[in-house]
């Protein structure tokens, strides 16, 4: 009876208060000053001792990103951002040779335990391998022996550039290249950390690896950059988790996630994004600006992402898969609930271009307060891509009168032995479920927080099961204070 | 002795349109009602308006239960002073299960009554007691709440919630209709079992079968928004003999 | 702005000769019609919303421009009298863009309905009052239309008055060498009038190129109903940019039929605004395409208040190297409670080569609403055609059964029934590929040779 404990934990986290994440954690940061320029990324780069390709993609890239126009096509009201203001890399500083968990700083620590991330706890009881990414710096990566044994690559970007080199120039920026969009270029000159896993051939990855980000300092963006490769017959499940301080300024997050997924490899990637979404009156919170790609490669690969999006103050995110590979499979699952002013235009792009490629999108939108919240997504078809299937299924709960539920998707067919099926409905929470709840004792807020957590269900079952968890409570927590 | 239940002159709309034009009953512990009438005459509103739904709007008379106003409650304090509504049409919550629905109404009355909630153990305890009484399937039980059950489920999922939130006062709004003999039997066998000389039950009914299993000590026909007559079981047993046109008739004849 | 300039440049150049041929309600309009053409550029291929369609390549060429209103001779009595008996219309018809006044049809109208050219001076007040006050002069095709348009049709039906016969119009289209024609119609529908009307695109110039750009405002009042049916048939070499803009006033109820049979290039833009409550909108649409036909609509319904219902439904069926778009967005205004709006868009490729693009779009801004929407692109159903080839129908016939009953709910949405029994039959033969062989419909043949089977 497993769920039923957990569910009792949702429903007591339920009456807790307000973003509970949102905590500054005092520990000394070494912060660049701010802007951009060349100076400032052969800075970046020397600090962390890269090799000269590496300096020469980020040059390129940032040269790049200078002729290039922030992309206004998304449903979303963007402040202008002075990306001037911001500095482009802060890291805890760190002691000389961290060899155990006690080198790690007790304050950075107590943040994670704060997270419910405790590494020892994770270590020990759950079998999860967190690689924790504090501002821009991966702190600590647990499990690494052991993930070792197996051939199994799990460690943050920075080491693999030391230690894989080739690993990392093989693959860094296929998926998606610095020329992709304004965000991932910026991301490309400029990424600070972020996580790399390789599995080889044939392992079957015995733990779900995690990586959770946190932006701490002040006036600081993130700039995170996660590569993920499965080898043929690999198969790996990734969590990522996210939260942020309570600050009034806006805080930019701009990540890029590569994947790739060889024959008959299979990666599941799971997120719950909970960002500081600012306050009830829309001041403060994260711009969360993510690329966030997959390339299935091989014959019969697989590509599964999951997303509960509750946090951010915006949100502009489109986890894709391009299904180059015959036989190919992307699924994309997502729950977004946007509250009080936050806004999200988040959705998938699935390109098909294997032959007898599938792929499944189920996204569910919940606004409230005055929030606003778009589905957008791509669906196309090649025309050598024989015999495809899409079937998307998108609704969207509209929890107040002064909120907005849009979906728009793309869809682009260009053969005839292929399927393709959008459904989408728009309603408002429906008041005889909610008067039944009344009717057996249980008041309005907590009916509505059980009714959301259904509509979501299909999603929040894709995720593994500590994730299930966290990302019911999410939704509960963040809905307070939405039912007028 | 105080009377559990006091209607006084209740009047009540839906969009404007009066369907209860002043309805006064009294019902004490211990004793089974049966409201019977025909097609439209205002009985499953009678049932709504006391649960406090808000889509029907009372515009005057007065509702006391246990020396308390009903109508000044919400809904959920109705429930957890002890009046419980087996909808005629059970509402399905896709994706919520049976066992999360059913610990956060019992849990949220513990609340109510200044209780510590019932442990995980203790409460899958009671599930697995009560389901017994009305024989819903465990299977049942993990499901969302009344998605995919069939009528006659839908029907025992309710007095087997009934069962979980023991009420003082249930109201059972054509629990019978749409139940073929076996799932009537099993369902009024539950109704009878829970049965108490400190609780009461209003069966709502458009037939005298229920009855059958179900023993009422009072009888009462609503028609046009109003109580025309009330009498004893017998009266039910007239009913399903000769129909209902001697009461409109009676009602039209008294009005004229 | 490259295909605009050549006819900001004729404007400049010919502006008097094209106000002289012209009525001065258009005139009038002119001016800001040139100053929004300074400011904006034509849509070209890969802006939102012209995903596949580059109007600014369609409008590229040079094409010529009867500004000075040379009547060119056309058939007015073979086209459009199809072997489909009991489709009685009260008939008009423009050859290219000019409007010709009909006596004998206008004499079957009821008394105060006005169906003429609006350069006659009996419909002045009304054209004064309507003319450019419904289609967004911001809007590049309407602008471009507005700053060249020398005529156009005006329906007047006034309050009250229920116009029982179908309105027919018949555009012919017929021109030399490449030439350019600017349409334009205002419809004022008063509160509580009815009328039906049929308009019908038709080519008589082979493989000339053509570009018919057409703007149509609609009006229509408080409880009024207004049906109005699209139906092109045309060239392979016939362009057509065409936008509807409609006002929906409260308890009206329109429906809108736009249907493409054969085209060259087709670019349909059906804008409805719903701004009084209780109105009903239905719009449908269908496209059979094949050859190298091109075939866009693009739709938007406004629910600006409450209490109305929308149905939208778009089918396309496309064959050989077709190529088809849809794009369709409905809006719910915030403070507009208890909106009904579906929007549904089905489609077929027939063949390897067909390309489907659809965007099906919500936009919803009021929560207590119920909308939804769905978009698919497909094949015939393949066990239903093996199933009628083991009865023994051909494998062309059983193809050709199906596309008929995928486009039957299009047809069945036709409220005038001689109307329907007329597009069915159409249909059969476009799907049949006989089109052509109606013996009167001289326009088809010129089709038919054009768009053949690879």
């Amino acid at each position: 009876m497993q769920t039923d404990m957990d569910d009792k934990n949702i429903l007591d986290a339920a009456t807790e208060g307000e973003y509970k994440y949102g905590f500054v954690t005092d520990i000394d940061t070494h912060v660049i000053p701010k802007g951009l320029d060349e100076d400032v990324i052969r800075y970046i780069s020397s600090i962390k001792g890269e090799p000269e390709w590496l300096l020469d993609f980020r040059l390129k890239a940032y040269r790049h990103w200078l002729t290039m126009k922030m992309p206004d096509w998304a449903h979303l009201d963007i402040p202008p951002i002075d990306f001037n203001a911001i500095s482009y890399y802060a890291a805890p500083k760190k002691k000389e040779g961290l060899k155990s968990m006690d080198d790690v700083d007790p304050e950075l620590r107590k943040t994670f335990d704060k997270l419910g991330i405790s590494l020892e706890e994770q270590m020990r009881l759950s079998g999860v391998a967190v690689d924790a990414v504090m501002d821009s710096v991966s702190v600590k990566t647990t499990y690494k022996e052991r993930l070792a044994e197996l051939g199994v690559i799990f460690c943050s970007i920075s080491e693999a550039v030391r230690d894989y080199p080739d690993l990392v120039k093989k693959y860094l920026g296929t998926v998606v290249p610095y020329t992709d969009n304004f965000y991932a270029a910026l991301n490309s000159a400029v990424f600070s950390d972020g996580s790399f896993v390789y599995i080889p051939k044939g392992v079957r990855c015995p733990m779900e690896l995690s990586t959770y980000f946190r932006i701490n300092a002040a006036d600081t963006g993130q700039f995170e950059r996660t590569l993920i490769v499965a080898d043929d017959d690999a198969y790996v499940s990734y969590l990522e988790g996210c939260t942020a301080p309570m600050r009034d300024e806006n805080q930019l997050h701009a990540a890029i996630v590569e994947i790739v997924v060889e024959d008959r490899a299979m990666v599941k990637y799971s997120t719950v994004q909970n960002w500081y979404p600012g306050d009830k009156d829309g001041k403060g919170g994260i711009y969360n600006f993510v690329t966030k790609r997959g390339l299935c490669r091989g014959d019969f690969s697989k590509l599964s992402w999951t997303q509960v999006e509750t946090g951010s103050a915006i949100t502009w995110k489109y986890p894709s898969c391009v299904l180059a590979g015959d036989n190919s499979v992307g699924e994309f699952y997502s729950v977004a609930l946007t509250n009080n002013y936050q806004q999200a235009d988040t959705g998938t792009k699935m390109i098909h271009i294997g032959k007898n490629s599938r792929s499944t999108i189920v996204s569910k939108g919940i606004s409230a307060g005055h929030s606003q919240n778009s589905y957008r997504g791509l669906v196309r078809v090649a025309k050598q891509a024989a015999n495809c299937r899409n079937y998307t299924q998108c609704d969207s709960l509209l929890l107040s009168d002064t909120s907005g539920a849009h979906t728009f998707p793309y869809i682009d067919v260009r053969n005839d032995s292929s399927v393709v099926e959008h459904e989408a409905t728009t309603s408002k929470i429906n008041e005889d479920q909610i008067f039944y709840c009344n009717q057996r004792g249980i008041p309005t807020e907590d009916a509505i927080g059980l009714i959301v957590n259904g509509y979501a269900k299909e999603v929040l079952t894709k995720l593994p099961m500590e994730f299930a968890v966290e990302a019911q409570k999410l939704l509960q927590v963040s809905l307070e204070g939405s039912i007028g | 002795m105080t009377a559990m239940l006091e209607i006084k002159d209740l009047h009540a709309q839906i969009e404007g349109k009066e369907i209860l034009k002043g309805i006064d009953l009294t019902v004490n512990e211990g004793e089974v009602h049966a409201i019977m009438g025909p097609n439209g005459s205002g009985k499953s509103t009678l049932a709504s308006v006391l649960a406090g739904n808000p889509a029907f709007a009372v515009t005057g008379g007065s509702v006391t239960f246990n020396g308390k106003d009903l109508l000044a409650m919400s809904p959920e304090d109705r429930s957890h002073e002890g009046l419980f509504l087996s909808f005629q049409y059970p509402v399905e919550i896709p994706g919520v299960s049976m066992v999360n629905f059913m610990r956060a109404a019992v849990n949220e009355k513990r609340k109510y009554y200044h209780q510590e909630p019932l442990s995980a153990s203790e409460f899958l305890k009671l599930m697995r007691e009560k389901r017994a009484i009305v024989e819903l399937d465990n299977k049942l039980a993990s499901r969302s709440v009344n998605e995919g059950f069939s009528g006659g489920e839908k029907k025992r999922n309710e007095i087997f919630q009934m069962a979980m939130l023991q009420p003082k006062l249930s109201i059972l709004d054509e629990t019978d209709s749409g139940l073929d003999i076996d799932a009537l039997r099993t369902v009024a066998g539950g109704v009878n079992k829970l049965k108490t000389d400190k609780n009461a039950t209003i069966v709502i009914t458009h037939y005298q079968r229920l009855l059958d299993y179900i023993k009422p000590d009072f009888v009462h026909v609503l028609y046009k928004g109003r109580i025309v007559k009330t009498g004893g079981p017998e009266l039910a047993l007239v009913l399903e003999d000769k129909g209902y046109d001697w009461i409109k008739q009676e009602f039209e004849d008294s009005k004229g | 702005m490259s295909s605009i300039k050549q006819y900001i440049d004729l404007y400049n150049e010919f502006g008097p000769r094209i106000n002289t041929a012209s009525h001065e309600v258009l005139n009038a309009m002119r001016p800001a019609a040139l100053a929004s053409l300074n400011e904006c550029r034509m849509p070209s291929k890969g802006d939102e919303n012209y995903e596949i369609s580059d109007l600014d390549a369609i409008y590229s060429p040079d094409y010529g421009v009867n500004i000075d209103r040379l009547d060119v001779a056309v058939d007015t009595e073979e086209p459009f009298r199809c072997d489909v008996p009991n489709l009685s219309t009260i008939l008009f018809y423009a050859s290219n863009d000019i409007y010709h006044d009909n006596q004998l049809a206008s004499s079957q109208l009821p008394k105060g309905v006005v169906v003429a050219s609006m350069r006659s001076a009996e419909v002045d007040e009304v054209v004064k009052r309507y003319y450019g006050k419904v289609a967004p002069i911001d809007n590049p095709q309407v602008a471009l239309n507005t700053l060249l348009a020398q005529d156009g049709m005006l329906v007047y039906v006034p309050a009250g008055t229920v116009v029982e016969k179908p309105i027919q119009l018949v555009n012919l289209s017929r021109a030399a060498s490449p030439m350019m024609t600017n349409r334009r119609m205002l419809i004022v529908v008063e509160d509580m009038a009815q009328v039906k009307m049929l308009v019908c695109d038709h080519t008589q110039s082979g493989d000339v190129d053509l570009l018919n750009t057409q703007v149509i405002e609609v009006v229509v009042g408080k409880g009024a109903t207004f049906d109005f049916y699209d139906l092109e048939e045309a060239s392979a070499g016939t362009h057509r940019v065409s936008s509807m803009w409609v006002r929906q006033a409260a308890d009206s109820n329109v429906l809108i039929n736009g249907i493409t049979l054969m085209n060259g290039t087709t670019r349909n833009d059906y804008h409805i605004e719903i701004d009084g409550e209780r109105a009903e909108t239905q719009l449908l649409g269908m496209a059979i395409a094949s050859g190298s036909q091109h075939v866009d609509n693009h739709t938007y319904i406004g629910h600006n208040v409450g209490y109305c219902r929308s149905n939208e439904l778009f089918k396309y069926v496309l064959d050989d190297d077709a190529v088809g778009a849809f794009a369709g967005k409905i809006l719910v205004a915030p403070g507009s409670p208890r909106t009904e709006a579906y929007q549904s868009n089905r489609n077929i490729c027939a063949s390897g080569n067909a390309k489907m693009f659809t965007k099906p779009q919500l936009e919803i801004y009021t929560d207590d609403v119920k909308c939804g929407h769905g978009a698919t692109v497909g094949q015939l159903d393949q066990d239903a055609m093996f199933y009628m080839q083991t009865r023994g129908i051909s494998c062309r016939e059983a193809r050709t059964l199906l596309m008929q009953a995928f486009m039957s709910d299009i047809i069945d949405g036709v409220r005038l029934d001689a109307l329907k029994d007329r597009l069915r039959h159409l249909v059969e033969k476009r799907f049949a590929g006989t089109l052509a062989q109606c013996r009167s419909c001289t326009v088809a043949q010129v089709c038919h040779t054009k768009i053949k089977k690879k």
